[in-house]
């Protein structure tokens, strides 16, 4: 028993989190949240431009959350959890895009509204 | 075998048998995601939906959900603390980053309490208009999830307390980590979708 702890340091590449990792993630995470709160609270940006800018912004902000805080990589530990991601995605876009787009169509139709 | 090991290197020891089951939890996780997904697209539909009653504009206060935001993205933080001193077997360091932890997460749920509970109070309940029960919906639904993780954190602090970090404890912890850092991200699509597109238009 006193051997196997040994025996397992050197089989198992520590994939152990680091400091370096959640505070670059964290500080990343933080500049992510404070550019699309200012930009709608003070208006910079025409509307539009602000909605591009909250929803690139959260878009990148989950990527860091991916990578640093959720430790998706390709490494053999984590190989499946990222490819299960990717495949959640699209099944998102055929979902989320699909219903927005039907039910757009539907308001175009009935001309809900009008 | 690792379960007679008792810190860093029961940690270790656990590691990989982790990656099957984690990978189990990791589809659930992303399950959930569908479930989110299809409470955003009702939001999205609906917000527009007023039935005469308040508007997104009206209602919504952004100090208070950029509090909430800075709590969970800090909770985050913290929980990776906790998960850093693990690896490294210091066993007080763990539940005091989890008692940060299970402050911060407590401090979220006091803030949106605050605001359903204000909400209602103006006569903007679930129930005013489709655009108030979609938000009610999705919204509710991922504080239910922060409450579910909350007492998870509570049982696992229970746990590290009498049991120290053994194997088992040290893999429910990598589950729960996940868990954690899941809600955080879904409240990234919240705080953009409802709170900062509601406020813009």
């Amino acid at each position: 028993m006193s051997s196997s702890p040994t025996h397992t340091d050197q089989h198992i590449e520590s994939h152990a989190p680091t400091l370096g990792a959640y505070l670059t993630g964290f500080v990343l995470a933080l500049i992510l949240t404070i550019i699309p709160f200012s930009l709608v609270a003070t208006g910079w940006l025409p509307p539009v431009a602000t909605l591009i800018g909250v929803a690139l912004a959260g878009v990148a902000q989950i990527l860091v959350h991916l990578r640093f805080f959720l430790h998706l990589d390709m490494s053999d530990e984590q190989r499946w959890n990222t490819i299960f991601a990717a495949f959640t995605t699209v099944i998102l876009f055929v979902l989320v895009g699909g219903t927005l787009w039907l039910f757009y169509s539907l308001k175009i139709r009935m001309m809900i509204g009008h | 075998m690792s379960t007679n090991l008792v810190g860093p290197a029961a940690v270790k020891a656990n590691a990989r048998a982790d990656t099957e089951v984690n990978f189990g939890f990791w589809i659930y996780l992303m399950s959930d995601v569908i479930i989110f997904a299809m409470l955003f697209v009702a939001y999205l539909n609906l917000s527009g939906r007023t039935a005469g009653g308040p508007t997104p504009q009206e209602l919504f206060e952004l100090p208070l959900v950029f509090a909430e935001t800075m709590a969970l993205l800090l909770s985050s933080l913290t929980f990776g603390l906790a998960m850093i001193a693990m690896h490294a077997g210091h066993r007080q360091r763990v539940l005091a980053w989890l008692g940060v932890t299970f402050v911060l997460g407590t401090s979220f749920i006091s803030m949106e309490l605050y605001e359903f509970t204000h909400l209602i109070g103006e006569g903007a309940g679930p129930q005013r208009s489709a655009f108030l029960s979609s938000f009610f919906a999705l919204v509710g639904t991922h504080g239910l999830h922060v409450t579910a993780g909350l007492i998870w954190i509570a049982v696992m602090t229970g746990q590290i307390a009498s049991k120290g970090l053994t194997g088992p404890v040290a893999s429910r912890m990598a589950r729960l980590s996940l868990f954690w850092h899941f809600l955080d991200l879904i409240w990234i699509a919240v705080f953009s979708t409802v709170y900062l597109a509601g406020v813009t238009q």
